[in-house]
């Protein structure tokens, strides 16, 4: 009797365990399912890129097979009879990020470090705020503004300025020289700065406020100077950071359409002078997609894996060094 | 001697400070200068027809952006529809599934210069995959390459906003016997809402300036038009071919796009920061 009494309790655990055992069960296979769905959408950005790299290659390959490696260091850019070389691109990207660069680092520097050690603590908030707002500003405004604005008072001001003083130096005399309608590499240049500026003084600003109190107050308690607080303490703390901001700013730089298309001048030449007008991959992309095709076409799909290559390789550059920096810091503190 | 260098290192600090200020200020007055042109030239050129007309006839007077504000309205939204399941499930892999896997390593990496990468070689991606195959542009097409930009957003936001979240809170669900996909879902991205609308807002923000990519898919449509089969007309690709016109009231109109493109976001992301306080870094 005992033991006929016992059963019933016991038939009900094993019923309720083949519930649960049941619920676990399908569970599992709902995490499975899930665990897949979403490493399927995770896998897009990657399908993407691959895509994006496979497609230009194929596309491209007319023109690589036609011209081969002579492709990337002929100047010729020949429609009517088909030769097509992508240096003045290239030259004309090269040139319009580095002297993009070359103003801008300086500058968000500057900014960066009037955020972070000199400004007002009232004021850093509403600044800060400011610089990032308007890092995110769409490009075409810079380009627009740069055409309409810019080239106008540029041509009638800055180049005969630029003229008068950096060309008349030796050596550098004659990349300030020429005819001076406001547009041009220099031009492209000095707008993809202005556009730059922001986006590399935000970086640069996080990158500096990332350093320990510690050990600036340690620099101050030593009897130094904010400027050597800043050279000595911060930006050799900042350096690999600092770099990578600074390499994603010129990632933009290389890739950006619409900021250089309005002023770069688009042609299809060099010239000794930063005056005259040139082309960038992107540009000549914007202007000759639409009329183009065959090994047109295909030249300019060679263009932009050129652009994409260069671009990737600096992004991915930057990507690392700012790793680096997120790793010490981990260990450091 | 030791006053010297006593003096020199302070006037080293004050040249370098002074430099730093006028860094500031050279920067702050020349984007400022900036806007206060686009909103002086660009307020001029808003009017009733402005919202109301579609896109002139060459030579014509008139005409406004219509179709064109339609047409990158239908853009936009279509691609937040898109990016935003499939850049939040990635960054909820990434989150939850991440730690374990190299494929996530790979992913977080590939986004991150996705991220910055030259939106024109997306729009040519998307031409040799789509409009080279179907032989005409489309708003399909130009949908596909936004969603292609967005959606590294998404996933990075999402990522960083999930990280966030107390390992407390999910220790707690998975004690309570919640399956994983349970946590996720109804757990970690409830708690991370605020953060993952802000990464789907600034990836909003991030599209609707975009020129480039639509030059190639979308392309342009004079005419008022929401088939999103055909060419659409959208606001940056008309800013472009207008603002490069030799007529004046196309110019205008171009000035006009810009400051609307402009003021969208802006404030998407000014209403980011003030409902949404937590940093939240793309």
């Amino acid at each position: 009797m005992e033991n006929a009494a016992q059963t019933p309790p016991m038939m009900d655990t094993s019923l309720q365990n083949e519930r649960l055992l049941a619920i676990a069960r399908s569970q599992r296979v709902q995490d499975f399912i899930f665990h897949k769905v979403t490493l399927v959408f995770a896998m897009t950005v990657l399908v993407a890129l691959i895509g994006i790299i496979v497609s230009l290659i194929i596309n491209a390959w007319p023109t690589l097979e036609k011209f081969g490696l002579k492709f990337f260091y002929t100047v010729e850019w020949d429609i009517i009879n088909e030769e097509f070389g992508a240096a003045i691109a290239i030259f004309g990207t090269l040139a319009s990020a580095t002297i993009a660069l070359i103003i801008a680092v300086p500058l968000s520097f500057g900014i960066a470090l009037f955020l972070t050690e000199t400004c007002p603590l009232w004021l850093r908030k509403p600044l800060g705020t400011a610089v990032e707002l308007l890092a995110a500003v769409p490009s075409i405004i810079y380009g627009m503004f740069g055409l309409f604005i810019f080239a106008p008072l540029f041509a009638q001001y800055g180049q005969p300025a630029l003229q008068s003083t950096l060309g008349q130096m030796p050596l550098i005399g004659q990349f300030f020289g020429g005819a001076m309608n406001g547009i041009g590499i220099l031009a492209a240049g000095l707008i993809l700065s202005i556009m730059i500026l922001p986006f590399i003084a935000s970086v640069m600003r996080d990158v500096f406020e990332i350093v320990p109190p510690i050990l600036r107050e340690s620099a101050y308690g030593l009897g130094c100077t904010t400027w050597e607080v800043v050279r000595n303490i911060v930006l050799p703390y900042t350096k690999t950071g600092v770099i990578g901001g600074i390499m994603l700013g010129l990632g933009r730089a290389l890739g950006e359409t619409m900021a250089v298309t309005f002023v770069i001048g688009n042609s299809q030449r060099i010239g000794a002078s930063l005056f005259s007008p040139g082309s960038s991959i992107a540009s000549t992309l914007a202007n000759e997609f639409g009329e183009a095709d065959n090994l047109h076409l295909s030249s300019l799909f060679a263009l932009g894996l050129v652009l994409f290559v260069i671009t990737f390789l600096v992004l991915a550059a930057a990507k690392l060094l700012l790793i680096r920096l997120e790793r010490g810091q981990g260990s450091r503190t | 001697m030791d006053d010297s260098l006593y003096q020199r290192r302070k006037r080293t600090n004050q040249i370098g400070l002074t430099l730093s200020m006028l860094a500031m200020v050279l920067g702050m007055t020349v984007l400022l200068w900036i806007l206060a042109l686009l909103f002086y030239k660009g307020f001029a050129a808003f009017s009733w027809t402005f919202f109301t007309a579609s896109t002139p006839a060459p030579g014509s007077e008139g005409g406004g952006l219509a179709n064109a504000i339609v047409g990158s309205l239908m853009l936009v939204g279509m691609c937040t529809l898109v990016s935003t399941p499939i850049g939040v499930l990635a960054g909820v892999y990434l989150a939850e599934y991440g730690d374990q896997s190299p494929i996530a390593g790979l992913t977080r990496f590939v986004s991150d210069i996705m991220l910055s990468a030259p939106s024109i070689v997306i729009g040519l991606f998307v031409y040799a995959i789509l409009v080279a195959q179907v032989k005409h542009f489309s708003g399909w097409a130009g949908m596909i390459a936004l969603s292609l930009i967005a959606i590294p957003v998404v996933v990075r936001t999402t990522e960083n906003i999930l990280r966030l979240v107390p390992g407390s809170l999910r220790e707690a669900a998975f004690a309570l016997g919640a399956p994983r996909w349970k946590v996720a879902t109804m757990v970690t991205l409830r708690a991370a809402k605020a953060g993952v609308i802000t990464g789907v807002l600034l990836s909003l923000a991030r599209i609707s300036g975009e020129t480039a990519p639509l030059l190639f898919t979308a392309l342009n449509n004079q005419f008022f038009s929401t088939d999103m089969n055909k060419p659409l007309a959208n606001l940056p690709v008309v800013i472009f071919q207008f603002a490069l016109s030799p007529y004046d009231n196309w110019i205008n109109l171009a000035w006009g796009g810009a400051l609307l493109i402009t003021l969208v976001v802006l404030l998407i992301n000014i209403v980011t920061r003030i409902f949404f306080r937590e940093k939240v870094s793309a």
